[in-house]
């Protein structure tokens, strides 16, 4: 039996078309994916993020559990602050890549992959279970009682006050919503429950993500999407939210991320804290930051007009006598750009932007580009 | 959403459709399935000569979510591809009967049109 988000009966009233994500029921589309990709590169778009979890730790030792449990350095979290983060094995490899934010002097909440709320729960409570002061740490499972939303692209920032007037009474103090500079939190109460809004997305754009009880969730989704009519705001799936990330690159665990992947590779160091003393994987991570790795995440572009990369698909060098030397682990058409684009790992001393490579599509290898991250960038907001 | 089920094609189960003129036959996919796959950015076509059989994959739509098979409806050699439907494979979305067919077929075996799907029977199957 699959998961259903509490907002799975207003997702049938719009017509989304409901598919099984990591488990869960989600509309992976409402209208059509280039249709909502572009609204949310251009107006706005509202999507359902409930299926992924949500887990508090707090007390008095919560800091430093987690600047052992995580490669990020939580420490230079001030309360109302969130920061992308990794978690890691012993041997360097990704158990999940998640948002850690600052939610109270002592309050910490992680937002976690859906499709890993086990595997990090139970690798959590066996990473808590080591530790000597355990006891001034707790943990809480709230993926089941919270949801969540993201309300993402350049016109979100005009309406969300409307919906959340305030005031704010939890992490970064501010007058309203709209104030929120990026990775700022900030709490307010709205229908008697406690809501927290973001400043983050996985789109590339600018905009929010609420977390709030599932009990509320739905009348946060009506609001907000009455709030941005006028403004353009749609609805939008699983479908866009994929596209968009490809578009700029960001990670999806279980493509660009798994536990045989380090985020070294994976061309995340920037969130890998060598100098914040010890933690789960960091032996290696400083080794392969020192003298690099054997493979690397590359993005690139299709030359050509050709079908688009998926993952899985081999690449090549280029040229006659060229070699298979890596694998497609994102890729689609970008809705923005009108081609082929992707991300896969290919040797580290081939990863060069600029340097040509080819994907095998059906047997018939198509000419493409390694190209700097990200695939996409927004142009500068004409004045 | 309603899709257009014209009455003098024939279908096949897969969401072919295939309009008979005499010993030639053209081959497209229905509004159910365009509708369906949504945003169609790449249609690959078989080459000319190329002899399918009833049932073949021999065509390749992607969208922008998927890569997803075409099979032939009949048998035959085909004879005709609409290089405007891979120039622009949104022709596929627009106008799937008319400027969006995908290749025409001297028919091998005439007798595998009959076995096809009737506009009737073919609108049950997508549940109208």
């Amino acid at each position: 039996m699959l998961k259903r988000t509490p907002l799975f009966a207003a997702h049938q009233r719009l017509g989304g078309r409901l598919v099984e994500f990591g488990g869960w029921e989600m509309p992976v589309q409402y209208s059509t994916i280039v249709d909502e990709h572009l609204a949310v590169r251009r107006a706005g778009g509202l999507f359902d993020i409930s299926h992924m979890g949500e887990v508090m730790v707090s007390g008095i030792g919560a800091l430093a559990f987690l600047n052992r449990l995580l490669t990020n350095d939580a420490a230079r979290l001030d309360v109302g602050q969130g920061q992308y983060t990794l978690m890691c094995n012993e041997k360097g490899g990704v158990v999940d890549d998640l948002y850690l934010y600052r939610l109270a002097e002592q309050d910490y909440l992680l937002i976690i992959n859906a499709s890993r709320i086990d595997e990090d729960v139970s690798w959590i409570q066996k990473q808590r279970a080591t530790v000597p002061d355990r006891a001034g740490t707790k943990l809480e499972n709230q993926s089941d009682s919270l949801g969540a939303v993201a309300l993402q692209g350049p016109l979100v920032r005009a309406f969300i006050d409307k919906v959340f007037p305030g005031p704010f009474t939890g992490g970064h103090p501010v007058a309203h919503a709209s104030d929120l500079k990026k990775n700022q939190i900030s709490g307010t109460i709205f229908l008697g429950a406690m809501a927290w809004i973001g400043c983050t997305g996985y789109t590339g754009e600018d905009g929010f993500e609420v977390i709030a009880p599932g009990a509320v969730l739905e009348d946060v989704w009506t609001q907000l999407l009455a709030a941005g009519h006028a403004h353009r705001l749609q609805p939008a799936g699983l479908g866009a939210r994929d596209t968009l990330r490809t578009e700029v690159c960001y990670p999806l665990y279980g493509h660009e991320l798994d536990a045989q992947t380090s985020p070294i590779e994976a061309g995340l160091g920037f969130f890998v804290s060598l100098d914040k003393g010890p933690f789960i994987g960091r032996e290696i991570l400083a080794q392969q930051k020192l003298h690099g790795t054997t493979r690397k995440c590359i993005a690139f572009k299709m030359t050509d007009k050709s079908a688009p990369p998926r993952p899985g698909y081999a690449i090549w060098g280029s040229g006659a006598d060229a070699s298979k030397i890596g694998v497609v682990v994102s890729g689609t058409q970008s809705p923005c750009l009108n081609i082929g684009i992707g991300l896969g790992y290919v040797p580290a001393e081939l990863a060069q932007a600029g340097s040509p490579i080819e994907i095998e599509i059906r047997e018939r290898r198509s000419p493409a580009v390694i190209v700097a991250k990200p695939i996409y960038r927004k142009e500068p907001a004409s004045t | 959403m309603s899709s257009k089920v014209p009455p003098d094609l024939k279908f096949a189960k897969s969401h072919e459709w295939l309009r008979l003129t005499g010993e030639t036959g053209v081959v497209g996919i229905t509004d159910h399935a365009q509708n369906e796959l949504t945003d169609i950015v790449f249609v690959e076509l078989p080459a000319l000569g190329r002899k399918v059989k009833a049932g073949e994959p021999c065509a390749v739509v992607e969208s922008v979510k998927t890569a997803s098979d075409i099979y032939s409806p009949v048998s035959g050699e085909v004879i005709e591809i609409n290089k405007a439907v891979s120039d622009n494979p949104a022709l596929t979305n627009s106008d799937p009967y008319g400027a969006g067919w995908f290749f025409k077929l001297k028919i091998a075996t005439p007798a595998e049109a009959d076995a096809l799907l009737s506009p009737a029977d073919y609108s049950k199957q997508i549940g109208q």
